[in-house]
Parts: structure tokens; sequence; C-alpha cells
């Protein structure tokens, strides 16, 4: 059993949770991720680690409510327990001194991204960060980013907070104005997809993340696979990073689909329980 | 004489079109006058050939004759000094090809062979039903701690074997479960869970201790157990890692590893609406392969409603590495099968959901490096098949994750671990069996290398740590 030991929003739909895994704290490092199990009728998700505490021996896990399982760990509190965490998993960020960073992130993609923009800017790069939401009330860990960006670039779509537009306007005017020497992009399929045809155009090297559907971790069961440079890969072990140039986002973007049916039936199914039962939403 | 002409004993089993619709067990067990009657057949030979097919040596003739002589228990015993899962083996070990192949009545006798599994199984369920099991007799605790990676049944023998000789033993298991392939592939209606947890709660018992949720190299490597005390190793890793055919539409949706399929049904119970892991099935779906694998898969889906469950093999049945009594009950369930025949291609509808697939005729040529004849393709035979699930079972291969955490560490060409006659690997104190060593093999010879690796840990500990003090 593991320990929520913190939880708040961040924004309306995305929670921060502070677990206890002492283990997990030690061996972690920018880019690994964590396979959780809520109870004994829960599936197995991943989510990347945010942060870690080796002395309070913790991790930092931000989750955004999109079905079922990450809907129950919204709702769970300081406190309760998590039956299954396993990791840290997947293979780290590779970090260097490069040069000059370009961190983009879009959603809840600036999570995993917060990490990996610590310990470029802590191996001594030059750090430009763009993160983009919808709208203000969804822009997430702002400071933290500023805390450790050279330069942060805010993108909502409605223009409610830093410049109106996409993440990809916000990347392609600093890769104007700038060198840049690799890039490193984070979010929603469709977002990576985009981003790593505009970091393309400039011959960037680009890494992205990828968020497959995943069941083990540990390379046992092949539902993570994608192809990279027309080869199958497999993200929970080989990845979760790629070079954004080599993957096929379309297959990936389809394959994320893969369950939609049962997903939305099971989610309509769980908030018909919630209205039944008051007393737990 | 008069035991030779005893006919071998039948299983009974639940009927083919009610087991099909559910997960009760196939074979039903046999009962006592079943089990005594069998067990009268045993010659008692003064060389046992039956033990010699046996990978670890279990004494047949004993076992067997205490259950003609009513003593099951006893038989238990017996079972239980040379195999710490008897009930699991009894299941599903390939006892046709192992120790009923070497009994003198299939060698000598032209005759089939003493039923050794059956009897083994009836002893252990016998046991266990009887709520009087033994635990076997443990060595005084010498507070060494051994590490164990992986709770298949490789982990789980050795573990037993090191509390025997007193052994303070953690076993670390990746996932949240424990047994390996034992639970999150071998399905519920050919090994139920209840009884790989019953022989876990025994190797409990006996003292062992189990972290899940724990991958070594990951969560801490080998090197940070040292740190904490851990004085030998054994590698368990099992061969977790789905082979694909890297053909054309191999990744639309719908199509799937066997490991894939029978993880989210088993280990996730995902089939059961309670659960939140979804499942993907349909109502025509085709296994490729020819393996245990790719039976317990076919099975599977016709029992999640399939209308037809197709089997695409590209040898004949005569090849096919299933077991023959899987195949058998398969064919009952109304499995069909489309032999000589291989998939080249997937093609999916606009919503990226496999629709069809071409298959392509094949024909037996010269044998290969494993004695079968090799398949060949025949130009121009291609068909399509209207599918809607397809589930790959093709082979595995070894889990790399310990490799990977370890440059130094020797491997083969196909990445399994290399060992010496006492299952040391290239690291001093590390050890490695079962399919991480073999590739995927079976149960039983995971279990064999467990003991033999667990004399060698021990071998090791006496000759190193205790020479020292
Ligand atoms: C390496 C990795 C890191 C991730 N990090 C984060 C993170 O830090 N924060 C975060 O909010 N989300 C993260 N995700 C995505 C997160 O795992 C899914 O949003 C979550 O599993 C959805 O589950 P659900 O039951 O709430 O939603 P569902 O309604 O079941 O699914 C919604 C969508 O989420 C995806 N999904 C469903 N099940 C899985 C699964 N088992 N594995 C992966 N994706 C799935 C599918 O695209 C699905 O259509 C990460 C995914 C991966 C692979
Ligand atoms: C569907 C199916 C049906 C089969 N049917 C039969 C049959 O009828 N008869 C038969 O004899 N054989 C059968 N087999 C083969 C048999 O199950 C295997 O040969 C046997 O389980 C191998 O045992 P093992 O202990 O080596 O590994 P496994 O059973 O594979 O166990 C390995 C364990 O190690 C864990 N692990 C891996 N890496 C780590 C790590 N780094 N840290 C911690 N834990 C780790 C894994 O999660 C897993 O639980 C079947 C196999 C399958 C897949
Ligand atoms: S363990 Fe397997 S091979 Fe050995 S006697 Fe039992 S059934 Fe036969
Ligand atoms: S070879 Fe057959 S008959 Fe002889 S002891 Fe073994 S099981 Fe009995
Ligand atoms: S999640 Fe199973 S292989 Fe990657
Ligand atoms: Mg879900």
């Amino acid at each position: 059993m593991f320990k929520i030991v913190k939880k708040e929003f961040l924004s309306e739909n995305v929670a921060r949770l502070v677990i206890e895994a002492p283990y997990i704290a030690k061996s972690r490092k920018a880019g690994n991720f964590i396979i959780l199990r809520i109870d004994k009728n829960g599936e197995r998700i991943p989510l990347t680690i945010a942060d870690a505490d080796m002395e309070q021996g913790t991790i930092t896990v931000i989750v955004q409510r999109v079905g079922v399982s990450s809907h129950k760990l919204c709702a769970m509190n300081a406190g309760e327990m998590l039956l299954d965490v396993v990791g840290p998993l997947g293979t780290a960020t590779h970090i260097a001194k490069i040069g000059t960073v370009l961190c983009a992130g879009g959603g809840v993609g600036v999570a995993p991204l917060f990490p990996i923009v610590q310990a470029m800017k802590l191996a001594g790069n030059r750090v430009i960060t763009v993160i983009a939401a919808r709208t203000k009330d969804l822009v997430i860990l702002e400071d933290e980013m500023r805390a450790y960006s050279d330069e942060l670039i805010i993108m909502t779509d409605d223009g409610s907070l830093g410049t109106k537009g996409l993440v990809t306007q916000g990347m392609e005017e600093v890769i104007q104005r700038e060198k840049v020497n690799e890039a490193v992009v984070i979010g929603p399929a469709v977002m990576m997809k985009f981003a790593a045809l505009t970091t393309k155009k400039y011959n960037i090297p680009t890494v992205a993340s990828l968020n497959t559907i995943m069941v083990d971790g540990t390379g046992m069961c092949g539902a993570c696979r994608v192809s990279v440079g027309g080869k199958t890969e497999f993200v929970c072990v080989s990845g979760p990073e790629f070079d954004a140039h080599k993957v096929n986002f379309d297959e990936m973007l389809n394959r994320l689909k893969a369950y939609k049916t049962k997903e939305a039936e099971g989610y309509r199914d769980y908030l018909k329980s919630l209205e039944a039962t008051p007393a737990l939403v | 004489k008069e035991r030779t002409n005893v006919v071998r004993v039948h299983m009974p089993e639940a009927d083919p079109n009610v087991r099909n619709k559910s997960n009760i067990e196939v074979n039903k067990g046999l009962t006592l006058e079943m089990a005594v009657s069998e067990s009268s057949r045993c010659l008692d030979c003064v060389v046992p050939t039956c033990v010699s097919g046996c990978p670890v040596g279990t004494n047949i003739p004993k076992f067997v004759k205490y259950i003609e002589s009513g003593d099951i228990l006893g038989a238990a015993k017996v079972l239980k000094e040379n195999n710490s899962l008897p009930a699991i083996c009894g299941r599903v070990c390939p006892q046709e090809i192992q120790c009923e192949a070497q009994c003198v009545y299939v060698k000598k006798l032209s005759k089939e062979g003493s039923a050794i599994g059956y009897l083994e199984r009836f002893a252990a369920d016998y046991e266990r039903e009887s709520g009087n099991s033994s635990i076997p007799e443990l060595a005084s605790p010498n507070g060494i701690k051994m590490a164990v990676i992986g709770s298949g049944p490789a982990g789980l023998t050795v573990a037993g074997e090191l509390a025997k000789f007193g052994y303070d033993v953690t076993v670390f298991e990746a996932l949240h479960d424990l047994g390996g392939v034992l639970k999150y592939g071998i399905p519920e209606f050919r090994l139920p869970k209840d009884i790989v947890d019953f022989e876990i709660n025994t190797i409990k018992q006996m003292g062992v201790k189990f972290i899940t949720n724990f991958i070594v190299g990951k969560t801490a490597s080998i090197n940070d157990l040292k740190n904490e005390g851990f004085k030998a190793f054994f590698v368990a890793s099992g061969a977790g890692l789905p082979n694909f055919m890297n053909i054309p539409g191999e990744n639309f949706n719908g199509i799937q590893s066997a490991n894939e399929f029978l993880t989210r049904v088993n280990l996730m119970n995902g089939a059961d609406a309670n659960f939140d892991t979804p499942v993907h099935t349909g109502k025509n779906v085709v296994i490729v392969g020819g393996g245990n694998t790719a039976m317990d898969s076919v099975r599977t889906a016709k029992r999640m409603g399939a209308e037809r469950a197709m089997i695409v093999y590209r040898r004949s049945q005569e090849e096919m590495p299933a077991r023959a009594e899987e195949v058998k009950h398969a064919i009952e369930e109304g499995i069909e099968f489309i032999n000589l025949a291989s998939p080249i291609e997937y093609f999916a509808n606009v919503n990226g959901m496999v629709t069809k697939m071409r298959v392509q005729k094949m024909q037996l040529g010269e044998p290969d490096a494993s004695g079968r004849r090799r398949p060949q393709p025949i130009e121009g035979s291609e068909y399509d098949i209207d599918v809607d699930s397809v589930i790959i079972a093709v082979g595995v291969s070894p889990n790399p994750i310990i490799q990977q955490s370890m440059p130094d560490l020797e491997v083969t060409k196909w990445n399994t671990i290399k060992v010496d006659e006492n299952m040391m690997t290239s690291i001093p104190g590390l050890f490695a069996g079962g399919d991480i060593v073999r590739g995927g093999a079976t149960v039983i010879l995971a279990m064999g290398d467990g003991r033999k690796a667990a004399q060698g840990m021990h071998k090791y500990i006496n000759e190193t740590i205790l020479a020292e003090v």
C-alpha cells in the first residue's frame, strides 16, 4: 500500500498528488513514470513522475481527469492508500549540456515536462519553455516552470493569459529569433505531431514523450507499441521518449482510441453510480 | 500380469458445450476409486524409467504406491520432497512427453503410460482439500539473506528450496500479483487461481517474504540489494516479451499479443464488468500460432462469446507445439483450425479497427533445425478472412530489464542469460533459471532449474561467505 500524503487541485480537472514511495523517490530520473492501481478492481494506469523528494521518500504525480481511473484518483485525499505503485519505468531522458533547449508542453503534458526542464537547466543549458492551455485557469506549474527556465512563454487559445495562439506559434517565434539546439515536446498526441512538424522544418533534433496505452509497463504485453522509423517499439521499455521526427503519430493517435467505446461507457456508468450515491461525490 | 490388464483411467471432463461458455475447470479430477485403480497399474519398476523423464526427479513409484495403499497424504508428502507446486504440475506438465513417455508401459509394453500427471494432481488436490497440508521440514534459520527476482515457477521453486536450507528469502515481483505466467497467462479453466495462491501460501508459511510492485533493475538495482545485505541472487524474470510478425497493418486496433489479451482477462479481470480494465474481443477472432499460448487464447476468446474462434497456424496439426490434450479440448469446444496458413497483411475500417486478414497457404518442405518440417509459402494462394479481433501468439523473447541494468552480464545472441552447471551466471553470486535462460519453455523445466540453482546457491554460500568465518 502506498499512502497519499498530499493532494491539491491545480486547475478544475488537474490534481497533484504526493505519494509515499521511498524506493522510487530514490531511483527515479527525469523522464521516468510509474504505474499505479487504485484498488483491487482498478486498472493499471501510467503517470509521469513530476517531482520527487528523496528525504521525504515521496514522489509527485499530476493527473488530469479524463475517465474512470483518473476521476477516482482525483477524488482521493491525503491519508488514503493506493493499492499498487510500481516504478520508475521507462528510460530516463538523455540530459546533457547541449546549448539552448526549447521545451514545449501542452495540457497536462506540462507535468511530465517539468522534471526535464529542471534537469536541463541544472545541466547548464539555456532553457526556453513554452506552455500552452486552452484558457488561463488551465495553465499549470507556471511558477515551477519559471523557476527553472531562462524564459517562459505562455500560450492560451483564448488569450486569457500570455499570448493568444497555439503552442507551435510560441515555438516558431523562438526558433526564428535564436538558435535552438534541441527541442523537447510533450502533450496530447496531436500537439506533439504538429510540434514535431514545426521543428522538422528547421531541422532541430526533437524528442517527444509518448503516452500510449499501457498495461504492465515492463515489456510484457505490447499494448504500448508504436512505429518509430518504420520499426515497432514498445514505449514502456524503449521509451517513452523517441525521436519525434520518426514517430508515426497518426498510428499512435489511432491506437489511443483502441478502447474508446468501452472507456466512454465505463465512465458514463461510473458517473451514474456516483449520482446514485451522492455522498461519494 | 493382472496389473497390466487394468485399463488406463480417463479424466472426467466438463461438457464441452457448457464449459466453452464458462470458466469452470475443464478437467474435473479423478475420484478416489479411479486414482486407486490407476495406481494399481504401476509396476513399481526396479529401474523406474519414468523418473528419468521428470525434470525434478519426482519419486514416482513411491508416491503412486502410497495412493494404491490409500495413504493419499503420504503420497502428497513424497511429491513435496522434490516439487513445491504439485497441484500445478499435475495440471500443466506435458506429462505425455515427459514422465509418462518414459514409463515402461510405453517403452516396453506398447500400452498407454501410467497416468502419473493425473495421480499427482489427485494427491495434491486431496491434501489441499483435506485441510491437512504439510509444510516441508526446514533447517533452522541461518539469517543469510537471499534474493529471488520474479515469482513464476522458477522463482517460487528456488524460494521454497532455499527456505528448506534455512535461508532468509525475499522474492521480488514486478507485477502486483504473484505467480508469473501461472497467474497472468494460463487461464482459470485450466489452472484455477486459487490453487496457485494456495501453493504460494505454502511457500509463505515456510517463511519466504514476497514483495510485489518491485522491479529489480529499476526500483532498486542488484547492487542496492547487495548493500541491503543480500548475499546471492536468483534471476527468474521469464520470457515475457511478446514477438510480433512485423507485417503490414499489425498495429491496427483489434490486433493484440496473446500476453496482452490473457493479462487483461486473467490478471486484470477485464472480462468482468466490475473491473475497470477494458479488453477487446470479437465475434470473428483469429489467433495466430500453435502453442499452448495460442490454445489458451483461442479458448478464452470462445468463452468470451466469439462465434468463430479460429487458429491460424503455419504448419500442420502434427507439428503443433501445444500439448495434445489442449488441442483435443479446443476441438471439442468448437475451435476452428486453419492449418498450413500464415497471415501476410491486415486491413482496417476508417476507424482503424481491423476487419480483414490476408493469409497465404503453406506447404511443408524439408525439416529445419528443430526437426519439424519447414513451412513454405504457396505463391498465389492468398485469401482473406473476415475478423474483428486478432491475437498474435508467435512466441516470446527474454525479458530484457535485468540484462539492460547489468551490462557485464553475459547473454546469448537471443538475449537469454548464460549460466554454468550450477546455474550461476558470469557474475559470481548471481544465478538464473527458467525461461530467462531457456527462452519460452515449460513450468517443470523452470522448476528443475530452480532446484538446481538452489543447490548451486547453497554451495556458493558455503564456499564463499561461510568459508570466510
Ligand atoms: C508514459 C505515460 C505517462 C503518462 N503521464 C501522465 C501524467 O503525468 N498525467 C496524466 O494525467 N496522464 C498521464 N498519462 C496518461 C494517463 O495514463 C491516462 O490519461 C489514463 O490512463 C486515463 O485513464 P482513465 O481511466 O481515467 O481514462 P479512460 O477513459 O480509460 O481513457 C481515456 C484515454 O486515456 C488513454 N488511456 C486509457 N487507459 C490507458 C492506459 N492504461 N495507459 C495509457 N493511456 C490510457 C486512452 O487514450 C483513452 O482513450 C500518461 C501515459 C503514459 C503512457
Ligand atoms: C499462455 C501460456 C500457457 C502456457 N502453458 C503451459 C503449460 O500448459 N505447461 C507448461 O509446462 N508450460 C506452459 N507455459 C510456459 C510456462 O508458463 C513458462 O515456461 C514458465 O512460467 C516459466 O517460468 P519462469 O519462472 O521462468 O518465468 P515466468 O512465469 O515468466 O515468471 C517471471 C516473473 O518474473 C517477473 N519479473 C520479470 N522481471 C522482473 C524484475 N526485473 N524484477 C522483478 N520481477 C520481475 C515477471 O513479472 C514474472 O512474474 C505457458 C506459457 C504461457 C504464456
Ligand atoms: S512433475 Fe511433471 S514430469 Fe514430473 S512426475 Fe509430475 S507430471 Fe511428471
Ligand atoms: S515406469 Fe511406469 S510402471 Fe514403472 S514405476 Fe514408473 S510409472 Fe510405474
Ligand atoms: S505496457 Fe505492456 S509492453 Fe509496454
Ligand atoms: Mg480507464
